[in-house]
């Protein structure tokens, strides 16, 4: 059966417009998608799909829409990205030390979306314990980007960590997915794919219930084809929860009526070292039009300086995996998940982990046990907290001249699987633009803005103050508006 | 500063994973690379700054010392590779 693509390409705001209207049922929704799924399953977008979950909630939805009880996303299908656990259904954090763990328990963030209506689909691919920028460390495999070059058919990365949830959006495999980002694995992977990425202010989102990677940056929010629909989603992935200690006790705005508050006067910050030597002159050329799109729009560009730019990556390459080996210290082969047998615990420790672990995690975690052993401590984890200060330092002073950051999202655009493999450090420079706002906790989001010269997606990063996602989404509209960019992998209709 | 083979084998014991004898070079070359580029925040003055341990300016919250949870013991050993009697396993750690 092919996929009915008049309903695999409708947005969120569409979907959930029509549902309400009764245009088509949540089931005949579901039922697109889930065909848009299987047809379209050489992605490798899914980790795991749940089309019979998906046809019993969207059932469940009809019934309600049919009583005039739909709630805000009331049918709505959604990808959950596979770091959020799930009640039922299995969770790997794209992990072999997971494989086949099967949460008793629902994350807060994908609670709330089905407490709004929305449906699963299923689990999205992304990076093994999000650690990547390319989607190809997955232990399920990598992920394609459903863009490819002009006369040129390698497949290319999706972008990372949240690889599966942005491909699966741009390709119409479903409207929106869930995604988290720790230093832009929801912004990159948005530009790689041509969609939109927010990652909101660290503590919007609750962590609870997702697989943690570097706990003092992680945080939720969504990927969808435009900045309306990502704004609506992340309305119900916000809000407080006791069950997490960092999450921030403050209202929810209406993220979606965002989209419509005026910029005009607002004040975009350019920072001058954002313009890097030997950057890609169509990223040079596609920044400036971005100012100019914010110009026409009624804002005022500033040149603005973050001087410790240069420092944001190391920084990150400190903190993220000092904090990862703590983290991922619970994977032991005892409580869940995989176990190697040992003659003694500690060689089951060993040999579990050893086993369980990719080639990029178990090199996360060393670093991250190095900074952190003694002797070395202050050397290396005190001194990028001392840093990272001085980035938060630099952030709040720029943001005493302006109200917004435009950047590019990326230094390039989507790259063929296998290429930057050899190199850890050039497949980390990919978050050069998106781990500073990440150290400082700021939201950020990733608009489509144009193409490059071999005809692929490339974005450009918005970033706010803290707590002021709505200035983002409203510059972010801005830009979606006057770019008019066109999603070409939605499959003929 | 320099990461030898031994410096790896130690880490690899510290972080309980185990990193076969023949990836221990290999290993030890990439993280000196990793870690040289790391070495560039000497350049940084930082005196007198304080460090920074979270991106929200947070104040933990007290709550309440109550119980909010429990009785969930089979769903809490659902997963266990191996579970006996109620309780996790663990090969054998006294003689």
């Amino acid at each position: 059966m092919t996929a009915d693509r008049a309903l695999t390409a409708l947005t969120i705001a569409e979907a959930r417009d029509g549902l309400k209207a009764r245009k088509f049922s949540a089931l005949e929704l579901a039922e697109a998608h889930i065909a848009r799924m299987a047809e379209m399953r050489g992605l490798n977008a899914f980790i795991t799909e749940t089309p019979d979950a998906a046809r019993k909630a969207a059932a469940a939805a009809d019934a309600r829409l049919a009583k005039g009880e739909g709630r805000e996303l009331e049918g709505v299908p959604l990808g959950i990205k596979d770091l959020f656990c799930t009640d039922g259904v299995m969770t790997t954090a794209a992990s072999k030390i997971l494989d086949g763990f099967t949460p008793p328990y629902e994350s807060t963030v994908s609670q709330k979306l089905w407490d709004a209506g929305a449906v699963m689909l299923g689990k999205t691919n992304l990076d093994e314990f999000a650690m990547g920028s390319s989607n190809t460390t997955s232990h399920f495999g990598p992920v394609h980007n459903p863009w490819q070059r002009k006369g040129d058919n390698r497949p290319l990365v999706p972008g990372g960590s949240s690889g599966g949830s942005a491909a699966a959006v741009a390709a119409g495999l479903c409207p929106g997915a869930t995604a988290t980002d720790t230093g832009g694995s929801i912004r990159q992977p948005a530009a790689f794919c041509g969609v939109a990425g927010l990652k909101p202010t660290y503590g919007r989102c609750s962590r609870w219930g997702i697989v943690a990677f570097a706990s003092s940056l992680d945080q939720a929010g969504p990927i969808a084809r435009t900045v309306r629909d990502t704004a609506i989603m992340l309305t119900h992935m916000s809000g407080f929860d006791a069950k997490d200690s960092t999450s921030v006790d403050r209202p929810v705005p209406d993220f979606e009526a965002a989209c419509a508050k005026p910029v005009k006067g607002l004040r975009v910050g350019i920072p001058a070292e954002y313009r890097m030597d030997g950057m890609n002159p169509r990223i040079e050329q596609l920044w400036q039009q971005g100012i100019d799109w914010l110009k026409d729009a009624g804002m005022q560009p500033v040149e603005i300086s973050l001087p410790h730019t240069k420092y944001a990556l190391p920084v990150y390459y400190i903190l993220a995996p000092a904090e990862a080996s703590s983290n991922l210290a619970r994977y032991d082969g005892v409580r869940y998940g995989l176990r190697a047998e040992g003659k003694d615990l500690r060689e089951m420790y060993e040999e579990t982990r050893g086993q369980g672990f990719g080639a990029e995690v178990r090199r996360r975690i060393l670093i991250g046990t190095y900074v952190l052993s003694a002797g070395y401590y202050d050397a290396y984890y005190l001194k990028a907290q001392k840093v990272r200060s001085l980035i938060a330092r630099d952030f709040a002073q720029a943001f005493e001249k302006c109200d917004v950051i435009l950047t590019p999202t990326a230094p390039g655009a989507a790259f063929a699987i296998g290429e930057k493999q050899d190199d850890p450090i050039a497949m980390y420079l990919n978050d050069v633009f998106t781990v500073p706002a990440s150290l400082a906790g700021l939201p950020g989001i990733s608009v489509p803005a144009g193409l490059d010269g071999d005809g692929l997606p490339l974005g450009l990063q918005l970033i706010g103050r803290a707590f002021d996602e709505e200035t983002v989404i409203a510059s972010a509209q801005a830009i979606e508006d006057r770019a008019a960019f066109k999603l070409t992998t939605l499959g003929d209709a | 500063m320099s990461l030898d083979k031994a410096t790896v084998a130690r880490i690899a014991s510290l972080a309980r994973l185990k990193v076969p004898n023949a990836e221990l070079e290999g290993l030890a070359t990439e993280l000196n690379k990793i870690m040289g580029w790391i070495s560039e925040l000497d350049q940084v003055n930082t005196d007198g700054v304080e460090p920074m341990s979270q991106a929200a300016d947070l104040k933990l919250r007290w709550r309440d010392d109550v119980v909010t949870d429990g009785g969930v013991r089979d769903k809490v050993l659902a997963n266990a590779p191996d579970s006996r009697e109620g309780f996790f396993t663990v090969p054998k750690v006294v003689e």
